[in-house]
Order: structure tokens, then sequence, then C-alpha cells
């Protein structure tokens, strides 16, 4: 029989007081997790309403100019305050500290001012939203957004502005902390991976973030002042505005999408007793995607007027981003392979991303060809394929590492049998959501419309049966987690055998995290061979 | 020696020494510089691309700019990073006289940049060289021009507002001196302040001949 510790950071001080004011990783990581469920469910209703718009072809449900304010702020609440610092923000903030054997990231302070940092620029946008709401498309394209749209584009931009100094300052803990704050004998060989990844992410934010910042200033200016940068009247070159928005938004990608992949990794070794196969090359394979994804975003331009020589070295570039994830794909499957693989939820959360993420990775290389991007270019089929990488791959590694490290966070297990039934909901409902948006592309119905031809309504009202699954899958994790704070079995240390610094210490961790700095003396994955067991 | 860093009142409780603690802040900063550099560098990319599709209306426009103020401004600057360094110098040293001293001197030199920026905007303003409806310029080149001073308006301003939250930064730091806060062990705060000062400098090393001096001689 497991016992709660009596001392722990949840513990250590109560009151509103001691949250707000926390230095704790640990708390700031749970101030987090409120704050970007909460954006979740703001994102999540815009979807809700757009899909049940869609389930007729008449556009009956919300005015034209309504329905792009939907999809609109559908992307910026989901793309800027969910996807971006879900699994860093919340995941990161708890476990790097934890993985790496330190009391603390190197600047507490700082991480709590990214906290608030990343509160302001939400209430800036929720007051966007309010106010009326914007109409230019998450992407915010010059001269749209500078010059015609009646919208609140302004308080919008700046909430995505403020935003990302909240993820800079993050990234920018994140990368001195794992540089400086090494537990002693833990190299950068004996990592968890997803430290690397959580490391390759912060470079992408730090190098790309600062981009958007002043793509964002400039738009404000051209907006308020009448500057000219990107108006055709003056000379302004409205692709010029394209080029740097994507410098940003396709890097931006990978920050949704690799510290994702870093908790499949974890998961995959776990759940499955075995080292992650190729530990180099998973590691290498996070770097080599943060450094390729710079390379790419000329793909997002194919029909921009770019030039024909630009966009074939593009394409090219796009295609190799498909190698080290495919190492990625390749290694977590070889890991499988003869593993002990038991079959509780985070694992299937983790066989739902690779299957997902494959697809969504596959049909990318679809829109990379520009003869295939020419026609599918602003079609459901690109909604689909963006949809499998950051809902089926991020949200699912979310979902899955949030599983996962729940018993460590909270101190409690999760009831198992209807996780699992909730995990199987999910990917039911994803699927049924995406996969006809992927026929509905290929057929030749653009996005951003809200009436659409009658023979198109069989596979939208299936994508809308398929969001309203998927809604209920999503529901049911919050009320279970909410339950188990209570009422769940107590977790012990470690609950499901796994190695990783973070299991030795106490479930919930102590406010110092370690009651000794711990000594490292081996690699992240030594789970005992099969033949050792049998022996043993 | 070794015992009195451990139980520095400067030192963090999460950290295990005073050296790694001033490791962490230094690879900090040179981390926030890094984003800096990209922050600037989306405005010196835009720069770049609309100097080589309108060269001639560039280089008519930035007649305009005031080569003496200029100069004088780069100057200034260039002194303040000196004394800057002299400051983080007496950091080292210990001498809390010579810290407040440089440090005075440096954020009195950040204000006389300031105050001739100021002189300049203002000529701008008056002479209807602010882009917007208002804008006058040689009939030829009214329209690139305006991208010109957009971009100078900007740029520049960007860099002011550097320098501002760095007089700022110095200001407090100035406090803290006061209080007895800095030693021979512990002045990582100064030097990375100096590590920012320098940044925002630099920035303006390369803003300078970007605005004021490429393409003045020659053509128009």
């Amino acid at each position: 029989m497991e016992v709660f510790p009596t001392h722990h950071y949840l513990n250590d001080g109560y009151g509103i007081r001691s949250w707000l004011l926390t230095r704790d990783h640990k708390r700031i990581a749970l101030l987090y997790l409120a704050a970007i469920t909460f954006f979740f469910f703001i994102g999540g209703s815009f979807a809700v309403l757009m899909r049940i718009d869609l389930a007729t072809p008449a556009g009956d449900l919300v005015s034209d100019d309504t329905y792009n304010e939907l999809f609109t702020m559908h992307g910026i609440v989901m793309v800027f305050f969910f996807l971006i610092p879900a699994i860093p923000a919340v995941l990161g903030n708890f476990l790097v500290p934890l993985m790496i054997g330190a009391k603390d990231l190197a600047f507490p302070k700082l991480n709590l001012l990214s906290w608030y940092i990343y509160i302001l620029g939400g209430l800036f946008t929720l007051h966007a939203l309010v106010t009326g709401g914007v109409d230019t498309g998450w992407t915010m394209y010059a001269p749209l957004s500078t010059e015609f749209s009646t919208t609140r584009v302004i308080p919008a931009a700046l909430g995505i502005f403020i935003t990302g100094f909240s993820s800079i300052l993050t990234a920018l803990n994140f990368i001195v902390t794992i540089h400086r704050m090494r537990a002693p004998g833990l190299s950068w060989f004996r990592l968890p991976l997803f430290l690397w990844s959580t490391y390759a992410t912060s470079v992408i934010t730090v190098l790309g973030t600062p981009v958007i910042a002043v793509t964002m200033l400039l738009v404000g200016a051209e907006r308020v002042f009448h500057f000219g940068f990107f108006d055709p009247k003056i000379g302004g070159d409205p692709v010029l505005f394209q080029h740097l928005f994507w410098f940003y938004s396709h890097p931006a990608v990978y920050i949704m999408v690799l510290p994702a992949m870093g908790v499949i990794s974890e998961l995959v070794a776990a759940f499955c007793r075995k080292p992650v196969f190729g530990y180099s090359f998973v590691a290498f394979a996070s770097l080599a995607i943060a450094i390729l994804g710079f390379l790419v975003w000329g793909h997002h331009l194919f029909v921009a007027g770019q030039s024909v020589y630009a966009s074939l070295i593009f394409s090219m570039l796009s295609f190799l981003v498909a190698i080290p994830s495919a190492v990625k794909v390749f290694n977590w499957t070889a890991t499988m392979y003869k593993g002990a693989i038991s079959w509780q939820t985070p694992m299937l959360y983790a066989i739902g991303f690779i299957g997902l993420f494959t697809i969504g990775g596959l049909t990318g290389l679809f829109l990379a060809a520009i003869g295939m991007d020419v026609h599918l270019t602003d079609t459901y089929f690109v909604i689909a394929h963006f949809h499998y990488i950051m809902v089926g791959g991020t949200i699912m590694g979310y979902l899955g590492g949030l599983h996962y490290w729940w018993p460590k966070i909270s101190g409690r297990l999760y009831p198992e049998g209807l996780a699992r039934l909730a995990a199987g909901i999910i990917f039911v409902g994803f699927n049924l959501t995406f996969f006809p948006q992927f026929i509905l592309g290929y057929l030749g119905m653009p996005r951003r419309y809200h009436a659409y031809p009658p023979e198109f309504q069989v596979l939208n009202v299936l994508s809308s049966a398929g969001a309203s699954i998927l809604g209920i899958g999503y529901l049911l994790p919050m009320a279970y987690f909410a339950w188990s704070l209570r009422y769940g079995k107590v977790a012990g240390s470690n609950p499901f055998g796994a190695t990783g610094l973070e299991w030795t210490t106490t479930s919930p961790p102590p406010t110092e995290n370690f009651a000794v700095t711990p000594i490292v003396t081996s690699g992240p994955y030594e789970y005992p061979s099969p033949v050792e067991k049998h022996v043993a | 020696m070794r015992d009195d860093t451990l139980h520095h009142p400067a030192l963090a409780h999460h950290f295990d020494n005073l050296e790694q603690q001033a490791e962490a802040a230094s690879l900090g900063m040179w981390v926030f510089l890094l984003t800096e550099i990209l922050f600037f560098g989306g405005a010196f990319l835009v720069y770049t691309v609309y100097r080589h599709m309108y060269h001639d209306a560039f280089v008519v426009a930035s007649h305009e700019l005031d080569v003496t103020l200029g100069t004088i401004n780069t100057a200034v600057l260039i002194g303040s990073s000196l004394t800057m360094a002299l400051a983080v110098h007496a950091a080292q040293t210990g001498s809390k006289r010579l810290i407040q001293l440089f440090l005075i001197v440096t954020i009195v030199l950040g204000c006389v940049f300031l105050g001739i920026k100021s002189v300049e905007y203002a000529h701008k303003f008056r002479e209807h060289h602010v882009p917007g409806p208002y804008f006058q310029f040689d009939v030829k080149y009214v329209r690139e021009a305006q991208i010109f001073f957009s971009l100078y308006f900007v740029m520049t301003g960007l860099h002011a507002l550097h320098m501002i939250v760095g007089i700022g930064v110095m200001l407090v730091m100035l406090w803290h001196a006061s209080r007895d806060r800095f030693s021979p062990e512990y002045y990582v705060p100064i030097e990375v302040t100096g590590l920012y000062w320098h940044f925002v400098d630099i920035v303006w090393i390369f803003l300078f001949p970007l605005l004021y001096l490429i393409g003045r001689h020659g053509v128009p």
C-alpha cells in the first residue's frame, strides 16, 4: 500500500497568494495547465460552432462575417494559446528540473513572469474576441490585415506579439537550465529524449518567435500609423509579409510537434520496457528537424507568386524534413519490436500518435510536391493534413504525457478503464472528423467557406459527427482527472516502474524536488533486457 | 573562500554555487541577445529587400537624414560603450564609487543620444517626412520614399526603445550598487547589463551606415 507523502509542493503553502506569487516550477506548470485548458475549450467552442454550421450545405447558422471570425479566432487561440505552449509550458515546466535532478529552473522569477505575460497576451486576445473578433484568418495576411479588415486586428496582433515573449522566456529558461543545471554524471547523452526535443524546440522558439514579433509590429505600424511596408499602393510587397510570417510560422509547426515527439519517446520506452532504439539518432533527429524546419517556409508560397526556382528548392528541402521525422517513427516502432508492451492509457496515446503522425507527415509530402500543391492549396486537404499533425500529433502527445505524469503531478492514479475508453473515443472521433476532410479537399472543397455544394454534405456530416465524438473524448479526461485529485488511488513514487530521475522522488515531489541531489551513473532507459529478467 | 561563495547572500537557493549562478545568468543574456538579433533581423531583412527593389528612392531619401547629428550620436554611443565597459571593470575590482560614476556617465550619454535623436525626429515631422497621408517628397519618389521613412522610424524607434530599457536597467543597477550588493565575487548583473548595452550599440553601428551613409556619395 503506497502512502501519500506528508510534505510536497501542493501543501507547501495554501491560498491564492501562494500560487500567484510562486516561483516553484511545478506550481507554475499547474498555473499554465489551468490557463491552457481554458483556452483549449475557448478555441474548441469555435470549432463546435463551425462544425454545426457545416452540417448543412447552406451557411445557415452564422453569417458570412461571423464565420470568418470563427475560423480566425479558432486558429489564433488554438495555435498561439494552446498548441505552442501546451507541452513545453505544462509538461516541460514540470519535468525539466525533475528530469535533470535540479531544484528548479535557472530563472524561477522569469518563469513566473512568462506565465503573466501569457495571461496578458491572452487578455488582449479575449478582448479582441468580445469586442467583435477578427476575420483575417490566423495568418493575418497583408494587406487584408493592414488595410481592409474592419475588425479587431490590433488587439489580436498585440496578443500574439505579447504571448510570443512568454514562449521566448520559457525557452530561454529551458536552454540555460539544460546547459547549466544538470545533476552530477548527467551527460548530454544520458538525457531523456524528452529533454532533447524540449531543447530543440527551445532553440526554434528563441530564433523564430522574435521574427513574428517584429512582423506583427510592422503590421501594427502600418495599420495604426499608416506607415508603409506591405502596401502595394506605395510599392510595398504583400508577399514579403508572407515570407516573414511563415519564417516563424512554419518552424512553429515543429515547436508544436517536437515536444510531443519527446513525450512519445518516453512513453514507448516506459511501456515497452526497453531503451529507445537508436537513442542518438532520435536525439539528433530532433535537432535536424529544428534546423531543417527553418529552411522550408517557402512551401506555403507555391501559389503566391514566388519564383519557380525558389519553389523547387523549398519543395526539395521540405522533402528532407521527412527523413528525421521518419527516423523517429521507425525507431519508436523498432523499440516496440519484441518489447514487453503493456497497453496502459499513455501507451494507447503513443500508438495513436505514431499512426496519426505518419498519416499527417505523408500527406505533408503531397503538399510539398509543387504540382500537387497547386491543386490542393487552400482546400480541406490542407486542413486535414495539419490537423493530423497538430491534433493527431500534438494533442495525442500532450494527453499521453499528461496521463503518464499525472500520478507524479497529483500523487494519485486516474481510473485506468475510463482513461482507456477516453483514449479510444478520441482516436475514433479524431479520424471520423478529419479523414473525410482529406477526401473533401481532394474533391475540391475550399477551406474557409461555410456554404458548399450539396454533394459534399455526406462527408461534412461525417466530419461534424466525428467532432462531437471528439468533444466528448476531450471532456472525459477533464472530468476524471478532477475526480482523481480526491478519490484516485495513491500512486506512490513510481507507479509505472519507469526509469528516469522524476520517478525517484516522491509523488507529488517536495518543493525542492529531491531530498539529496541525485548522482547519475547510467543512461536514461536502463530497463533489464528480457533475457536478464528470465534469468532473474 | 569556497565557503564564502556557498553562503553568499546573493546566491539563489537552487544553484550550487555563485559560479554556476553567474554562468547561468550570462548564458541567459547571450540567448536573449540571440532573440534580439532575430528581432532586429526581421526589420533588416525588410530593409534589404526594399533597398534592392527601390535603390534610387532609398538613396534620395537617405540624403534627407542629418549626417552630422548621426555622426555625433554614433560617437556618443561608442563613448557610452566605453564607460559601460569601465563600469564592468570597476565591478570586477570592487570599486563601488567607480561603478556608480561610470554607470551615471553611461546613462547621461544614453540620454544625450536620445535627445539628439528626438531633435532629428522633430525635423522630420516639420518637413512632412513622416509616412502617411501628410507625407511630402519629390514627386518622382514619393511612393517608395515612404517605405524608407517607415523603416527609418521603426528601426531607429525600436533601437531607442531598447536604449530606454537599458537606461532603466542601469538605474536599477545604480540602486543596487548604492546598497553594496556587488563585490568581486558577485557582479554578474553589471556584466549582463553591459552585454545588453553593447548589443544595443552594435545595432546602431549597423543602422547608421545603412540609413545615413551608404549611397551618399555619387548619384543624386
